[in-house]
């Protein structure tokens, strides 16, 4: 057989398309089913899509390249079920366009750390982190403070995610822009109708500056909402083994 | 034929790549107008500029192209092929400077995580922006110009043919080098799709698909006008790195951006499947950019300095074909006890553990190449480096089996062992067998008698080595230590250490880390010094080489004297 070698050494289209073929299977055979067979997302309760402002927090942790040291992926295993929470689920990152899973925890797993902490813990560690935590060798981030969000293309932030298939409907899309100034002022009108289309979002003036919407508080609503939204009284694990 | 009448007349390719030039600035200038961020302004600029660039060098080339075919760019051997080596002097040149710059990014932000004020805490200098920086200018900056520059000189050697097309070959250099500065400068910038290892945003994506095209077509065209019926074994491996290197990257990439006029995109697949997506591009990054590829620099360099055939080709076909099939299905190891089913998990670490055969194949080809020539590790330094570089392979192609185990996984993964399991590969095998072919083409392409300095390349090596010895053992105890304080518990059965006293205790390694970084980038250092004298023609007297390499006095001799 190692003989009629010399038949595909002398083709090079033969040798070309033989390639392709070869190293096309194994993907097909371990990515595709992922998107048909329905048990590859759990079934769960709460999932929703980020907050316009989560979202623009979401891109700055993607933009600053904190999942090089932040995983978002809880193992099932007892140690860090302690230190971190439930395990992570796949339908808790259902919406995210890319998932942050990561890959090194040089900081710990922040997957569920929304709720942990205070908006103004938050908001003194992410200025200077060695304030809070002396041993951190994290970079301080304070021109997150004082550079305002970027708001006029929101919208087209939530179409372009709604392109790809997050479930942002025309209501939520033609609101963004007020939603996402609502978010960080809890004495908007518009709260109630946002707190409507996303339920569960944390509305507060994060950073602790009422003048305008910093990229800091972007930041802090995205790190309060991690991990947050499934509602795990009602989630059926057994029903869910993969 | 007359090589001045050919280049005289204008060939119709000139024409058609100077009006896609004059609609490339065009372009740029929209998007400088247009530009919905700085950024994208920024970047519209670089590629105006890129473009007119390419202009002003198409009609020098016309103009003074006459005799630069016969004299400067090419290199005639005995066959009476006259070699395009132009293209493969400036991939050494680049490789040689992307090196550095890689090497010392690396050891800047190994020293942030030991000394965190130097982030600076300014935009563009934290860790998490710099860190892209540094493996994309290793991976793609420095090893991509290295396979580049080598596969086109292999190819030429082994078909004895003259690379297809004249401006291709450098339209495919520049346009390369034009997507590592868009991309490294994106990412200080903070422009990055959070991929790892694939973080350019998707107009950076959509020219190196372009760019990657043409080399396909160059690489292949190579080929068809070959004069040898076989198709050589080096040239498989090439080929297969970058028809996968192709599909990995337009698959792993697709993505919907905000505006035409912005960097943000957002990814197509979501969750669970971006993230098998991701790792099945990531580690296939590894297996076809970092080894197939550079499993085609071994099968050509390897026996040509030892003077000695391949030592098996039953071998070389079997692992070729099991290497490429295997490869691509150990992606779901990154992802064990994620949220990724368990079925894809299990197939992952299988066809992971599997890889170990073919992996040890190639190394055993290369190594056992050297079979009656092992004498000449002790007189020539850079077949050292080579062959180093194929232990090394096979030292980190059997960890990468091990750490493919789940149970295995469960203690290493998020840890320091896994970053030094992709340095002793990065280093050790990529880095060495890189210096090796550059060591060993730069007085072939510049035409000098010999290297500058033996000597010095014995300097490299060892000063590299201590280097890569202490970065990898570093990781290993910080990895497996933070991996199993993790894990701790008190008598009590609390968890016994918290987060941050785990980070603690990694500073003292992160401190050696560095310090092996640092060695190493001066062993690059020395080499740019000596790869530099080489082309001005220095030599230095060497005699003592010989000897020095020899049993010191005292001990006795084993072989007989002359």
């Amino acid at each position: 057989m190692l003989a009629k070698h010399e038949i595909v050494e002398k083709n090079s289209t033969l040798l070309l398309v033989l390639i392709l073929i070869v190293v096309s299977i194994g993907g097909l055979i371990e990515i595709a089913p992922l998107f048909y067979l329905e048990s590859t997302i759990e079934k769960v309760k709460g999932m929703r899509p980020y907050t316009p402002l989560e979202l623009v927090g979401r891109n700055i942790y993607i933009r600053e390249g904190c999942y090089n040291c932040h995983s978002q992926m809880i193992r099932p295993l007892r140690d860090e079920a302690e230190r971190y929470g439930h395990y992570s689920l796949a339908a808790e990152s259902m919406y995210d366009h890319p998932f942050q899973w990561g890959s090194k925890r040089t900081g710990p797993d922040l997957a569920r750390v929304g709720g942990r902490y205070s908006n103004e813990w938050h908001v003194a560690h992410m200025i200077n982190p060695r304030s809070i935590v002396p041993e951190s060798i994290m970079p301080g981030y304070p021109h997150l403070a004082t550079t305002p969000v970027k708001t006029d293309d929101i919208a087209g932030h939530l179409q372009a995610n709604s392109g790809v298939g997050v479930p942002y409907d025309e209501g939520m899309i033609d609101a963004a822009y007020v939603d996402l100034m609502a978010q960080s002022d809890p004495d908007a009108d518009g709260v109630d109708d946002l707190v409507a289309r996303y339920p569960k979002a944390v509305v507060a003036d994060f950073d602790g500056n009422p003048a305008f919407v910093s990229e800091l508080d972007a930041m802090v609503a995205y790190l309060q909402m991690l991990g947050t939204l499934v509602d795990f009284d009602s989630y059926q694990p057994e029903e869910n083994l993969r | 034929m007359n090589p001045s009448q050919q280049s005289l007349q204008v060939h119709p390719t000139t024409y058609l790549v100077g009006v896609a030039l004059a609609v490339g600035s065009m372009i740029g200038l929209l998007l400088m107008a247009k530009a919905a961020d700085p950024v994208m302004a920024f970047h519209g600029l670089v590629f105006l500029l890129a473009c007119v660039s390419g202009v002003f060098l198409l009609i020098h080339r016309h103009y003074n192209g006459a005799n630069t075919r016969a004299v400067s760019w090419s290199g005639a051997d005995a066959t009476g092929v006259e070699y395009n080596d132009g293209v493969v002097k400036a991939g050494v040149i680049a490789s040689a400077f992307w090196g550095v710059v890689g090497f010392l990014v690396g050891l800047i932000i190994a020293l942030q995580l030991a000394f965190p004020e130097l982030n600076l805490d300014l935009p563009w200098t934290t860790f998490g922006r710099l860190r892209p920086v540094h493996t994309s200018a290793v991976i793609f900056a420095f090893g991509g110009n290295v396979l580049i520059a080598t596969s086109f000189y292999v190819v030429q050697r082994t078909c004895r043919a003259r690379l297809a097309g004249e401006v291709a070959p450098w339209f495919v250099f520049w346009g390369y080098q034009l997507f590592i500065v868009i991309a490294a400068s994106g990412y200080v910038l903070g422009v990055t799709q959070s991929k790892e290892y694939a973080e350019p945003e998707w107009y950076a994506d959509l020219w190196l698909t372009f760019v990657w095209v043409v080399y396909l077509l160059v690489f292949l065209g190579t080929i068809w006008r070959r004069k040898e019926p076989h198709i050589y074994v080096a040239n498989w491996f090439y080929l297969a790195f970058i028809v996968t290197i192709a599909m990995l990257h337009i698959v792993n990439n697709l993505s919907l951006p905000v505006s035409l006029s912005g960097t943000k995109s957002y990814a197509l697949f979501a969750g669970v499947q971006d993230a098998l997506t991701q790792w099945w591009y990531g580690h296939n990054a590894v297996g076809f950019f970092l080894t197939a590829g550079f499993l085609g620099i071994m099968y050509y360099f390897v026996p040509k300095r030892a003077e000695r055939p391949v030592y098996s080709y039953r071998l070389s076909i079997i692992h070729f074909w099991s290497l490429i099939f295997l490869y691509i299905w150990a992606g779901p190891h990154h992802l064990h006890y994620t949220a990724l089913p368990d079925w894809a998990q299990t197939l992952g670490m299988t066809f992971s553990i599997m890889l170990w055969m073919p992996s040890w194949g190639g190394m055993i080809n290369g190594l056992m190449t050297l079979s009656g020539a092992w004498d000449k590790l002790r007189t020539d330094p850079v077949l050292r480096m080579l062959v180093v570089s194929v232990a090394f392979y096979g030292m980190s192609t059997f960890e990468g089996p091990v750490m493919s185990i789940k149970a295995v996984n469960s203690l290493s993964h998020y840890t320091d062992w896994t970053v030094g399991h992709v340095h002793s590969g990065a280093l050790g095998w990529v880095a060495y067998v890189s210096f090796g072919a550059m060591y060993h083409l730069m007085p072939i392409l510049w035409k000098r008698q010999r290297l500058y300095s033996l000597q010095l390349v014995s300097v490299h090596f060892w000063i590299s080595t201590i280097g890569i010895v202490l970065y990898i053992t570093a990781m290993w105890v910080s990895g497996i230590l933070q991996g199993l304080m993790w894990r701790a518990y008190d008598s009590l059965g609390f968890l016994e250490y918290s987060f941050v006293e785990t980070v603690e205790a990694m500073h003292p390694f992160y401190v050696i880390r560095a310090g092996g970084g640092a060695l190493f980038l001066f062993g690059a250092l020395i080499m740019v010094y000596n790869l530099w004298r080489t082309a001005r023609g220095d030599l230095r007297d060497e005699k003592a080489q010989i000897t020095a390499s020899r049993p010191a006095a005292g001990r006795p001799a084993v072989a007989p004297a002359e």
